[in-house]
C-alpha cells in the first residue's frame, strides 16, 4: 500500500518543556519525524513551545510555531494554516493529550483535520484505566485487578476487600505524577487525596499490588495491512514497584524462554488490533510472577515514548521514522532498512551485544524529599551503554552516569547493608555490587530487592574479580587477569581505585600490555547482513569493524546523561556541530552515551560512538579515529572538565585555547585575571575553615552567596544573612567535601542579572544576545525568566556590557561561544561568571535572532572568520522574546518550591510578542502557569518587598483585581490607601489563606520569601498553589512583569507567528 | 527456578582450552563447557534471541556445529517442557558467554549440565560476532573443535575431511525408526504443563495426518493436534503404499537436516501420493515437495536460521514474521510454471519461501510454522492444511 496522496500538510505536536518523564527523547522522535514526511514531500507545521529543541530549527518544518501547547492556541494554528491531518504520537503525552482536547473540542472537525498514527479511539481505549482494563479482558488477557475511584470512600471499599500493599494511579498525569504505594491505610488516604486532586478528571485507578514481580516492556509497529513486528523486549532490572523510567533496564529480554516471550508477542498484537493502533508505534508493559509465570498486561502507550527511543537507539530501528511512514499510508515492507539498505523494514531487529540503560537522579537538589524509588517518576535523565556481556554494559552505563566522587560504601553494618537493598534507591546497584563482594549469597540479596538471580549472578563475576584484584598492586595483574577485568567492564579508574594507583598509570600498563578496545557495529541484524552505518559501541574482543577512514574529520563531544542545569540545550549545541561540519564536507564524529537525544540518532553524524564520556573512552576513541580535532565546548560542563586531560595527552582541542577553559573554571585565578583587567566584580574570598570564613564576613559583610569550588547548575548554592546559616552552610560543605574551599561573594541585593551570549574568532566577538533576567539576582540564571532584548536598562550599561564581552573574548582568545553572566547593581556592572563555552541559552538566542550560533562558532573553530562568514554586527531582535522556566516540584512532595540559587528546573518554554507583556504572557502559559484576567490576588510579603508590592497591587485594583493579603501584608497596603481584604496565615488559625486557597477563592498567588520566622507560612502557601494549581509568583520582579501581562492579555488578541515568518521579515 | 551459586570461587581468569577451526584455516580460541569432547561439522549462525533450548533439540541440525548470535545463552536453563525432539543431533554449541545459572520458574537443568548429560559440546569466549561475520562473507563452513594441544595442522586438516553437507542424507540418521502415534507422553510431558495455557486447547480430532519423520519438530505434531488432528509418525522411509494403508486424511512432510536431494527414495514417495492425499511440507518437506514437482534444489550462502525472517504472503500480501532454519533452498527458476504457484517469498533475499501445486492438494512452506522457537505468526497454515483435507474430504 503506498504513501496516502491526500495528505499535503501535516501539523506535527511536540512535547514541550523538558520534564520529568517528557524529555529530550521527543525532541528525537519529532525530528526524525518531521524529516521522514518532509522527504515524502509532504509540508510539515510544527509546533513546540521548547526553543531548545533541533525540531524547532527552522530548517527542519516548513512552518515552526513556538507557541504555547494549549488548546487556543493550536485552534489559532490550525485556523491559519490549515493542515490536512495531524500526527499526534511523536510529541509524548502532551501531544497525544492535546490532540485528544482538540478533536473533543471539536475544532479537529471544524477544520477538517483528520487524526493519523492514532484515533481518538485508540488513544481513549489505552489511556483510560478502565477501557483498557475491559479491553483487555476482553481477549483474553490477564490484567491486576483493579477499579476505578472518584472518592475516598469507594477506594477504602476496594482496599478491605483487596489489602495492602495498593497502588494508586491518578487517571491523566504525566509519568504517574501523583501516585504511590500505599501499605498502610494513612498513607492510603494520603496518596488517594492527592491523587484525585492532582487527576483532570478527579479519578485515580487503585490495584492489586505486583511488587516484587519482573517487569518487561515490548516496543512493537503495526501497518495498516495489520503487519506487526517487535522491534526490541526490554526486562527491568528493578522489579514491580519502581517506575520503568527509574529502573535500570536491559535490552533484550535476558530471563524469558521462548515459549514466555512468544506469548507476550502474541498479546501485544493482540492488544494493537484491540485498542485498533493502525498505523505506528506503541510501547505495551507486562509483569510476571516469577513464582508461577503468570503473565499480566499493565498498560500500552499508543505512541513513541521513552522506551521506544531507547527501542531505536538499542537496536538501530528508527521507530518514530517509520511510525512517521506508516501513518501516511505506508506498510511496513515498503519501507527500506536505513542500515542494511537491502532489506525491509518488516523484520524484527536482532542483536548481538547487550544494552543497558540506567536513570540519573537529581535527589542532592531536593534534599527534604524521600528518595525511595517507587511509582511516580523522578529520574532527570538517562544514560545507555552497550556491551557484548551484560557485566560490560552495566558497568560502562554505571560510568557513564559521571558520578562526581565514585559512590564506594564499604564501612556499612549488615543490617543498613540489609535496608539499603530492600529499600529501591539511586545507588542500589553500588549496594549490591558491596554485599556481593562481602560474600552474601545470590538467594539473600534476591529475596530482599526482587531482582532476578540472573542478574545477581553477572553482578557476583564481577564482584569475585573485584575482590580478586582489590589490594593487588597494578603490575601484579597478569594479562589475563587485566583483559577479564576490562571484558566485565572495570574501567580504568576503577583499577586504579582497586589497586591504588592513579588512572594515567593504569592506562599506560594496560597500553604496554596492548590490552585495547575494538568497536563493533550496531547493525539490526547480528551481522547477517553487511551494514552500511558506522554506528558503533566499544568492547574487548577480537575483530574492529570501525573502517576508520582517513579523510579530514572533527570530533564532537556531547553532554552525557540529562540532568538539571545540563540538558537538551547541549544536545542542539552538539547536533548543530555535526551539521556545520558536514556542510563544510568534514567527516563528524559525535561520541555520546545519553539514548535520548538527536545526536546518538545515527544519522545527525557521519559516524556515531555510543560511548561514556570519560577520559578512558574518549581517548581510546580518539586513538583509534584520530581525527584533526575535538570539540569540547558544546556539550556543557561533561566535555569541558575533560578539556585539559584531553589536551595534556595530546588531544588537538577545537576553538578556545584548553589553557582559558581551565583559567575560566579556576574561581580563584580567574578574580585575580578580572582585577588585572581592571573588570568590577562581586568582593569576594574564599574560605577552608570556619575562622577564615568569619573573618571574611567582617570585610564583606552581610548578605553573602557561598558555593563550593565545584559547581555545576548552582549545585549547592546558598545565600545567607546571618552567623547562624552560614555557619550551618560550612559545617555541610565541608564534611561532605574535606580539603575544599568554599567561594564567599558579597551577594548584591536588588540587583539585575543579565545573560550574555557571543561568538568571536579570536579577534573579532559579535553579541548574539543580552537577555535581562526577570527574577533578581540571587535566583540561579537557569532558573530565572529571562528576556530579550533587554528592557529599563540604561544605555551606558549596555554599552560597557559589549565592551566587557568583547575585552574578554579577546583576552581569553576565544573562538566560538562564550557565555557571561553579569549582575547589575546601584548602577554598577559586574561580571559574575564567565563560561568558555556554548550555554544554556544559545538555541533560545539562536531561535530569537534566527541565526544559528552553534553552526557559526563551529565554523570559527574550522579557522573561519566572523568577517569571511558576513557576520559583523551584534545581532538584533525583532519582537519580544521571554524564556521561562518549568520546575519539577510536584513529583517532591515536602519541597519547597521558591527559587533560589540553586538550580531545580528541569526545561524552558519560549513565548513570543509583539511587547513583552504579551511574549511574557505566553512563556507563562506555556509553562503551565495560566495568567488570570480577573479575579483576586493573593499577596503575601515580607517587610523588604512591601514597597514593591504596593505598586504591583495598585497596578492589579486599577485593572479590577480584588485584593487579599496576609494579615502584615494586609494592613500595609491598607496604610498606603490601598483596599486588602485580611487573611488569616496558618500560624494565625483558621479559617487561613490556605482555605481560601483551597477553596478556589484565589486566582494568583504573589508570595516572596518571609524570611525564617515565618518559613513554616511561606512554604504552606507555595504548596497549597502548587496541589491547587493556582498560579504563583515568588519574586517582585515576576509579580510586575505579571502585571504587564495581564495588561497584554486584556488588551490583544492572541497572535501566533512562525520562525520562517519573523526571521525573513526581520 | 534452578539457581546454582556460591560455589567456591576458584581464581578467575580467561581461560581458553579449546579451539575452534574453519576449514579456510581460521582459527578461534575458547573455553569448552558442556560435555569435553572434541567434534566436528559445519559452522552455521543462529540469530534468535530466544529459543536455544528449541534450537539444540531440532534434529535439522544434526552434523551442525551452531553458533549464537546472541552472546549469552543458558540464562533461563533448560526446561522439561520445551524439547523439540527425544535427543540432541546438533554437533556443538558455540556461544559468547553460557551463563553459569539458569533462572526461570520452569527451569528444570543448566545448559552446561543438559549438554554434559547428553554428551554435546559447548564453546564459549570467543568473538562470534567475528566468527559469524566470516561466516556471512565466506560461507558456512566445515569445522572442528579440539583442544589447544592439538596441533592447528591437525585440526585444519580434520576440519577439511568433515563430509560436506551437499549431497549427504541425513534425514536417515535423524528420523526415528518406527512408526508411532504422537501425545505428550512421548515427550514426557503426560498433559501436565506448568504453564496452564500452553496447548490447553485440545479440539476433537477429525483429521488423521501421517507425518514424515525426516527429523519431525515435536511442535509441529502439536500444532496439527491443535487444529483437530491425530497424528501418526513414520521413518522417513515408509512407502507410499504404506502410507496409503494407514488411509490419512492427509499427509505432513517434515522438517530435517541437509541437503533434500539424496533423499531420492521420498521424492518418489511423495510424487506417488500427489493427487491421492492432501500434502503440507515443511522446509525439507517444502524442498522435497518442490523437487517432487519438478523443481531443483541449491545450497544457500550461510542459509537461513533465526526467528525474525519477513516472510510476504503474495496472495494476501500480508508480512508475517518467521521462524527459519534451513540451508538450502528450491530455485524458483526450476520450478515448472504450469503446475506450480510462489506463494511466498522472503522479503530480504527474494528466495522461494512457499509454493502450491495447482493441479493437486498439496502445498509446502520453507520455513517453521510450528515456530518453537520463533513468532506464531504462520500459525494459521496448519488451519490451511485443514482446510485442504476438509475440501478434498468432501470432494471425494
Amino acid at each position: 500500500m503506498p504513501k496516502r496522496d491526500d495528505l499535503k500538510r501535516i501539523l506535527v505536536i511536540g512535547s514541550g518543556p523538558i520534564v520529568i518523564g517528557q524529555a529530550c527523547e521527543f525532541d528525537y522522535s519529532g525530528t526524525q519525524a518531521v524529516k521522514a514526511l518532509r522527504s515524502e514531500g509532504i509540508e510539515v507545521v510544527l509546533v513546540n513551545s521548547n526553543p531548545a529543541t533541533i525540531m524547532t530549527d527552522p530548517e527542519l518544518a516548513d512552518r515552526t510555531y513556538i507557541e504555547p501547547l494549549t488548546v487556543e492556541f493550536l485552534e489559532l494554528i490550525i485556523e491559519r494554516d490549515r493542515p490536512d491531518a495531524v500526527l499526534p504520537t511523536v510529541g509524548g503525552q502532551t501531544a497525544l493529550n492535546l490532540t485528544l482536547a482538540l478533536h473533543q473540542e471539536g475544532i479537529l472537525k471544524k477544520y477538517n483535520v483528520e487524526m493519523i498514527g492514532a484515533s481518538a479511539e485508540a488513544i481513549i481505549i489505552a489511556e483510560d484505566r478502565e477501557q483498557f482494563k475491559d479491553a483487555m479482558i476482553e481477549i483474553g488477557l490477564d490484567v491486576p485487578h483493579s477499579i476505578i475511584v472518584s472518592s475516598i470512600n469507594e477506594a477504602k471499599s476496594f482496599a478491605r476487600h483487596n489489602g495492602y500493599p495498593i497502588i494508586v494511579r491518578p487517571s491523566f498525569t504525566l509519568g504517574g505524577t501523583g501516585g504511590g504505594i500505599a501499605y498502610n491505610s494513612d498513607e492510603y488516604d494520603e496518596i488517594i487525596h492527592r491523587g484525585l486532586a492532582l487527576s483532570p478528571v478527579h479519578q485515580v485507578l487503585v490495584e492489586e499490588s505486583l511488587l516484587g514481580w519482573k517487569e518487561f516492556e515490548l516496543e512493537v509497529m503495526r501497518d495498516r495491512h495489520d503487519n506487526f513486528v517487535v522491534v526490541c523486549s526490554i526486562e527491568n532490572f528493578d522489579s514491580i514497584g519502581v517506575h520503568t523510567g527509574d529502573s535500570l533496564t536491559v535490552a533484550p529480554a535476558q530471563t524469558l524462554t521462548d515459549k514466555e516471550y512468544q506469548r507476550m508477542r502474541d498479546a501485544a498484537a493482540a492488544i494493537m488490533r484491540r485498542v485498533k493502533v493502525d498505523t505506528g508505534g506503541s510501547n505495551v508493559q507486562f509483569a510476571v510472577d516469577p513464582k508461577t509465570g503468570r503473565l499480566v498486561v499493565i498498560e500500552m502507550n499508543p505512541r513513541v515514548s521513552r522506551s521506544s527511543a531507547l527501542a531505536s537507539k538499542a537496536t538501530g530501528f528508527p521507530i518514530a521514522k517509520i511510525a512517521a511512514k506508516l501513518a501516511i499510508g505506508y506498510t511496513l515492507d515498503e519501507i527500506p532498512n536505513d542500515i542494511t539498505q537491502k532489506t525491509p523494514a518488516a523484520f524484527e531487529p536482532v542483536i548481538d551485544y547487550v544494552v543497558t540503560k540506567i536513570p540519573k537522579f537529581a535527589f542532592e537538589k531536593f534534599p527534604e524529599t524521600d528518595s525511595t524509588l517507587g511509582i511516580q517518576m523522578r529520574s532527570v535523565g538517562e544514560v545507555m551503554a552497550i556491551g557484548r556481556t551484560f557485566k560490560e554494559s552495566l558497568f560502562k552505563a554505571l560510568r557513564s552516569l559521571e558520578a562526581v566522587s565514585p559512590f564506594r560504601p564499604e564501612d556499612l553494618s549488615r543490617e543498613k547493608l540489609s535496608a539499603s537493598l530492600a529499600r529501591p534507591n539511586e545507588n542500589r546497584l553500588r549496594f549490591i555490587v558491596l554485599a556481593l563482594e562481602q560474600g552474601w549469597s545470590i538467594e539473600e540479596i534476591n529475596r530482599l530487592t526482587n531482582i532476578d538471580p540472573w542478574f545477581l549472578d553477572q553482578i557476583d563475576q564481577f564482584a569475585a574479580l573485584q575482590r580478586q584484584i582489590r589490594g593487588k598492586k597494578l603490575k601484579s595483574l597478569n594479562e589475563d587477569e587485566f583483559v577479564l577485568a576490562k571484558e566485565y567492564g572495570f574501567s580504568d579508574r576503577r583499577i586504579a581505585y582497586l589497586t591504588g594507583s592513579e588512572e594515567e598509570d593504569v592506562r599506560k600498563y594496560r597500553h604496554s600490555l596492548n590490552i585495547r578496545p575494538v568497536y563493533k557495529r550496531v547493525d539490526t541484524c547480528a551481522g547477517e547482513f553487511e551494514s552500511f552505518t558506522p554506528y558503533l559501541y566499544s568492547t574487548y574482543e577480537r575483530e574492529d569493524e570501525s573502517d576508520v577512514r582517513t579523510s579530514k574529520k572533527i570530533m564532537i563531544l556531547g553532554s552525557g546523561p540529562n540532568r538539571i542545569g545540563q540538558g537538551i540545550e547541549f544536545d542542539y549545541c552538539c547536533c548543530h556541530a555535526s551539521f556545520a561540519l558536514r556542510d563544510e564536507g568534514i567527516e563528524s564524529i559525535m561520541v555520546n552515551c545519553n539514548p535520548e537525544t538527536v545526536s546518538t540518532d545515527y544519522d545527525t553524524s557521519d559516524r556515531l560512538y555510543f560511548e561514556p564520556l570519560t577520559l578512558e573512552d574518549v581517548l581510546e576513541i580518539y586513538e583509534n579515529e584520530r581525527p584533526d580535532g575535538v570539540i569540547v565546548q558544546f556539550g556543557g560542563q561533561t566535555p569541558l572538565k575533560l578539556t585539559m586531560p584531553l589536551a595534556r595527552a595530546g588531544v588537538p582541542i577545537m576553538g578556545t585555547p584548553p589553557e582559558s577553559v581551565d583559567l575560566a573554571e579556576d574561581r580563584e585565578r580567574f578574580a585575580e585575571f578580572l582585577n588585572k583587567l581592571d573588570i568590577r566584580q562581586p568582593a569576594h574570598t574564599l574560605a577552608r575553615s570556619q575562622e577564615e570564613a568569619d573573618e571574611a564576613v567582617k570585610k564583606l559583610g552581610y548578605p553573602l552567596l557561598l558555593r563550593p569550588s565545584y559547581v555545576l547548575g548552582g549545585r549547592g548554592m546558598a545565600i545567607v544573612y546571618g552567623q547562624k546559616r552560614l555557619h550551618k552552610y560550612l559545617k555541610s560543605a565541608f564534611d561532605s567535601a574535606p580539603g575544599q574551599a568554599v567561594l564567599i561573594d558579597k551577594f548584591l541585593e536588588d540587583a539585575v542579572e543579565f545573560d550574555v551570549d557571543a561568538v568571536s574568532d579570536g579577534i573579532d566577538c559579535v553579541i548574539a544576545g543580552v537577555m535581562q533576567h526577570i527574577e533578581e539576582a540571587g535566583v540561579h540564571s537557569g532558573d530565572s525568566s529571562s528576556v530579550l532584548p533587554t528592557f529599563m536598562i540604561e544605555k551606558r550599561l549596555l554599552d560597557e556590557i559589549r565592551s566587557v564581552t568583547k575585552r574578554l573574548a579577546k583576552e581569553l582568545k576565544v573562538v566560538g561561544m562564550m557565555n557571561i553572566q553579569y549582575a547589575v547593581a546601584q548602577g554598577e556592572l559586574y561580571v559574575l561568571e564567565v563560561n568558555p563555552r556554548a550555554s544554556r541559552t544559545v538555541p533560545y538566542v539562536a531561535k530569537s535572532t534566527g541565526v544559528p550560533l552553534a553552526k557559526i562558532a563551529t565554523r570559527l573553530m574550522l579557522g573561519r572568520t566572523l568577517k569571511e562568514l558576513g557576520i559583523t554586527d551584534d545581532l538584533q531582535v525583532s519582537r519580544y522574546f521571554v524564556k521561562t522556566p518549568v520546575f519539577p516540584f510536584v513529583k517532591f512532595p515536602g519541597v519547597d518550591p521558591k527559587l533560589s540559587p540553586e538550580m531545580r528546573s528541569t526545561g524552558e518554554v519560549m513565548g513570543i510578542g509583539d511587547d513583552f507583556g504579551t511574549a511574557f504572557y505566553k512563556a507563562q502559559l506555556a509553562a503551565g502557569l495560566k495568567l488570570p484576567s480577573s479575579g483576586a490576588i493573593l499577596i503575601s510579603v515580607n517587610d523588604l518587598d512591601k514597597k514593591g508590592a504596593l505598586a504591583v497591587a495598585r497596578r492589579f485594583q486599577s485593572l479590577g483585581f480584588k485584593l487579599l493579603a496576609t494579615t502584615g501584608t494586609a494592613d500595609f497596603l491598607n496604610d498606603m490607601g490601598v483596599e486588602t481584604e485580611s487573611v488569616k496565615k496558618v500560624s494565625e488559625g483558621r479559617p487561613n489563606f490556605a482555605d481560601v486557597i483551597k477553596n478556589g477563592q484565589v486566582d494568583l498567588i504573589i508570595n516572596t520569601p518571609l524570611g525564617e520566622a515565618s518559613f513554616r507560612d511561606g512554604w504552606a502557601i507555595r504548596t497549597a498553589a502548587l496541589q491547587h494549581n493556582v498560579p504563583f509568583i515568588t519574586t517582585i520582579s515576576g509579580a510586575v512583569a505579571a502585571v504587564e501581562a495581564v495588561v497584554a492579555l486584556r488588551q490583544n488578541h492572541m497572535k501566533v507567528v512562525s520562525l520562517q515568518e519573523l526571521h525573513e521579515a526581520g | 527456578m534452578l539457581i546454582k551459586t556460591n560455589q567456591p570461587v576458584k581464581i578467575i581468569k580467561k581461560s581458553v582450552d579449546a579451539r575452534l577451526v574453519l576449514e579456510d584455516g581460521t582459527v578461534f580460541a575458547g573455553r569448552r563447557f558442556g560435555a569435553l569432547v572434541d567434534t566436528d561439522g559445519e559452522v552455521v549462525f543462529n540469530t534468535a534471541l530466544t529459543g536455544y533450548q528449541e534450537i539444540l533439540t531440532d534434529p535439522s541440525y544434526a552434523g551442525q556445529m551452531v553458533v549464537m548470535t546472541y552472546p549469552q545463552i543458558g540464562n533461563y536453563g533448560i526446561s522439561d517442557e520445551d524439547f523439540e525432539s527425544r535427543k540432541l543431533f546438533l554437533s556443538a554449541l558455540i556461544v559468547k558467554e553460557n551463563s553459569r545459572i539458569a533462572s526461570n520458574w520452569r527451569s528444570d537443568y543448566s545448559l552446561d549440565d543438559y549438554l554434559k548429560a547428553k554428551g554435546i559440546p559447548g564453546l564459549e569466549g570467543l568473538d562470534t560476532r567475528m566468527l559469524v561475520r566470516h561466516l556471512r562473507t565466506k560461507g558456512a563452513m566445515r569445522g572442528v573443535i579440539g583442544g589447544i594441544d592439538v596441533s592447528i595442522d591437525v585440526l585444519l586438516n580434520r576440519a577439511k575431511s568433515v563430509p560436506p553437507m551437499a549431497g549427504r542424507d541425513l534425514a536417515i540418521t535423524v528420523t526415528k525408526g518406527q512408526r508411532f502415534a504422537w501425545n505428550e507422553d512421548i515427550a514426557g510431558i503426560n498433559g501436565q504443563w506448568k504453564q496452564q495455557d500452553l496447548f490447553a486447547k485440545k479440539p476433537e480430532s477429525k483429521y488423521h495426518v501421517v507425518a514424515v519423520d525426516y527429523g519431525v519438530k515435536w511442535n509441529i505434531l502439536r500444532c496439527l493436534i491443535n487444529v483437530g488432528c491425530r497424528v501418526t509418525v513414520v521413518p522417513a522411509t515408509t512407502t507410499a503404499d504404506e502410507i496409503i494403508a494407514l488411509k490419512p486424511s492427509g499427509l505432513l512432510l517434515s522438517n530435517g537436516p541437509g541437503d533434500p536431494d539424496p533423499l531420492q527414495y521420498s521424492v518418489d514417495n511423495i510424487r506417488q501420493l500427489l493427487g491421492k492425499i492432501p500434502i503440507f511440507g515443511i522446509c525439507l518437506g517444502h524442498q522435497l515437495l518442490g523437487l517432487a514437482a519438478g523443481g531443483k534444489t541449491y545450497k544457500l550462502k550461510f542459509g537461513h536460521r533465526g526467528g525474525n525472517h519477513p516472510i510476504i504472503d503474495l496472495q494476501t500480501r500480508k508480512v508475517e514474521i518467521t521462524s527459519h532454519n534451513h540451508g538450502f533452498a528450491v530455485d524458483a527458476d526450476s520450478l515448472p510454471k504450469d503446475r506450480v504457484e510462489i506463494t511466498h517469498v522472503n522479503l530480504n533475499d527474494q528466495t522461494v519461501e512457499g509454493l502450491r501445486l495447482t493441479d493437486v492438494p498439496a502445498f509446502s512452506v520453507q520455513y517453521h510454522p510450528e515456530a518453537a522457537p520463533g513468532p506464531h505468526d504462520a500459525h494459521y497454515l496448519f488451519n490451511r492444511f485443514t482446510d485442504l483435507m476438509r475440501e478434498f474430504q468432501s470432494q471425494q
